[in-house]
């Protein structure tokens, strides 16, 4: 099973030839975020930055109103935080078509810890002005996000995991922008994005076996968001759990709310960091620790549904 | 139209100065000091060396300026409007809500801007990333930014400032508008005196280090500017970047501003602005708008 990075970096390569004007611009973590492969397949093509993220994003942002497509290869927290300035006026406010290859996405950051991990990105760019936001699940996401995020007039930021996530092999769908049913359920609705998703199905299969049937809807594209197909998705289930790796301020859980307390009021519980930075650990021990991997889902959600 | 000579230009920047300010005095809000350093600085680049077509302004081949010290916006503007871009009586919604005139420049609303600025310090990276993209494109064209030497405070212009020199951009033109005042800074020797933000740093030399080719220029003399900016355009595009490093005057030109950080931004009165007319020399005639 191949890791969303990997993904996107083979991705790249298989557009460049169609596609003269996509570029890569490093912030020297080729080699982590999988763009050394582009490097090697296309050498011209490719740009060493240096470690300089605000420079990169504004280099980016030229080279986009001079008719490139450029492709950024950093980590997430560099992105959102380090060159959030940048960011905002050089690409956001001038509709820049950049493309954010957002590495090392959310809690799983291989041991790095707090200053890695970017649990914030999503309430900083789901208040950026013509953002657009995505995060896949799995591969064949990714490969179409990468394909559609190209193609897009306009900056994209593309959440991207680090390590490969078990879970079923689900089949492939064209991309629509619209929520996404990944298991029928009456009982809960059971909401989230990038591999959190499979999570989230692994924890409705646990809450089956209790007698507990949660639907699971994954939202690719969460900005802009499709509200009026999110609305429909989440239509019939008395309580709505969010779950993402993320603060539970400002990203999934908040568009949920936010969302359902205009449209149709119901109670929602949003799972993800409460509040809290980071630190280094185990893919299993930081998803424990916050309550985010399937048993600890299925037992906060079994707990609250019979309160 | 055919090249201004330098009596010509040095009336296009006094008309530009009485412009900038009777703007700022009409929006009640704006900034003088800046704008007023860099204008002359602007009228060379727009009157003579960039190769542009103000009736096209998205001409793919022309050079492209990057106001980075976005709050000399004003001074820009007037400087556009004179060269023909738009109508000098535009300059009467600077300001405004909807106005393609933003207090800080908007290249989204106006298409005569080839950048957005406004947050200071970001500017030289955009360019160079014009610059990389006219090579890749094939063109000759320049990026030419405009720095104010307050905001090479930011840590973000030294990042462009050794990434420039690794890819040879010669065709990437830095001006230092270096007023040796910013908006408030350190108190100087005397009171109502601040300090020059690089006393006793050897700029220059700094900048020859990390590989750029530097120039200096007084930043209010035509001949001097005519003359670094026509060295610059010897400069092949696999070349060292160039750094035209202009010494100038804060609020040059306007006897209630000149050389005083108080006047970063203020709004001068009407009788101001008589004043202002009279010390430049102008005519109704010119400053009617």
């Amino acid at each position: 099973m191949s890791a969303l990075r990997d993904v996107w970096a083979e991705t790249l390569i298989e557009l460049a030839e169609d596609c003269p004007h996509l570029l890569v611009l490093d912030g020297d973590l080729a080699n982590s975020t999988r763009a050394d492969r582009f490097a090697l397949a296309y050498p011209g093509r490719f740009f060493q930055m240096g470690i300089a993220e605000q420079n990169l994003m504004g280099v980016a942002a030229g080279l986009a109103h001079g008719g490139f497509i450029p492709w950024l290869s950093s980590f997430a927290v560099f992105f959102t935080h380090r060159a959030a300035d940048p960011l905002r006026m050089l690409v956001a406010q001038t509709g820049a078509n950049v493309k954010i290859g957002a590495a090392y996405s959310g809690l799983l950051t291989g041991y790095t810890g707090k200053t890695h991990q970017d649990v914030e990105d999503l309430a900083i760019l789901r208040a950026m002005p013509h953002m657009t936001v995505l995060a896949p699940m799995d591969g064949p996401e990714c490969r179409e996000m990468t394909r559609w995020a190209t193609a897009h007039p306009g900056p994209v930021y593309l959440r991207l995991a680090r390590d490969p996530v078990e879970g079923p092999a689900f089949p492939r769908e064209p991309l629509s922008g619209q929520p996404r049913l990944l298991r029928e359920g009456d009982d809960l609705a059971l909401v989230s994005t990038g591999p959190q998703s499979l999570r989230c199905w692994e924890a409705a299969e646990l809450l089956a076996r209790r007698g507990i049937q949660a639907r699971v809807v994954h939202l690719g594209f969460l900005k802009p968001t499709d509200q009026p197909a999110l609305c429909a998705a989440l239509q019939g289930v008395p309580v709505v759990v969010t779950a993402e790796e993320h603060s539970v301020l400002g990203g999934l859980g908040g568009l949920v709310a936010e969302l359902l307390s205009a449209q149709a009021p119901r109670r929602v519980l949003r799972l993800g960091l409460e509040d809290t930075f980071g630190e280094s650990a185990s893919n299993q021990e930081l998803l424990e620790l916050h309550g985010l991997s399937p048993q600890r889902m299925a037992q906060r959600i079994e707990s609250e549904m019979l309160r | 139209m055919s090249a201004p000579d330098l009596g010509q230009l040095e009336r296009l920047a006094r008309r530009a100065r009485y412009l900038s300010c009777a703007a700022v005095a009409q929006a009640g809000a704006g900034h003088i000091g800046g704008p007023l350093s860099c204008i002359d600085l602007l009228v060379a680049l727009y009157f003579r060396a960039m190769r542009v077509r103000p009736q096209e302004p998205d001409w793919p081949e022309r050079d492209r300026l990057v106001l980075s010290k976005g709050h000399a916006a004003i001074g820009l503007y007037s400087v556009l409007a004179l060269r023909g871009y738009f109508p000098v009586g535009e300059l009467r919604s600077f300001d405004r809500a909807g106005s393609r005139l933003q207090g800080h420049p908007d290249m989204t609303r106006l298409p005569a801007l080839d950048a957005s600025a406004g947050s200071l310090g970001q500017g030289l990276s955009f360019g160079l990333g014009l610059v990389l993209a006219a090579r890749l494109r094939g063109s000759s064209a320049r990026t030419f930014v405009l720095l104010g030497d307050g905001e090479l405070q930011e840590g973000m212009v030294w990042e462009a400032l050794h990434l420039a020199p690794r890819y040879r951009l010669g065709r990437l033109v830095a001006l230092l508008d270096a007023n040796r005042l910013q908006q408030y800074g350190w108190p100087g020797s005397r009171t109502e005196e601040r300090r020059d933000p690089w006393e006793g740093v050897p700029l220059p030399e700094i900048f020859t280090a990390l590989g750029w080719q530097v120039r200096e220029t007084d930043g209010h003399d035509f001949s001097q500017i005519l003359a670094a900016l026509a060295g610059v355009q010897e400069v092949p595009g696999e070349g060292p970047p160039q750094l035209i490093l202009a010494h100038t005057v804060k609020g040059k030109g306007a006897p209630f501003a000149e050389g005083r950080y108080t006047w970063h931004s203020q709004v001068p009165s009407q009788e101001q602005l008589e004043q202002l007319r009279s010390a430049l020399e102008l005519t109704e005639a010119e400053v009617a708008w």
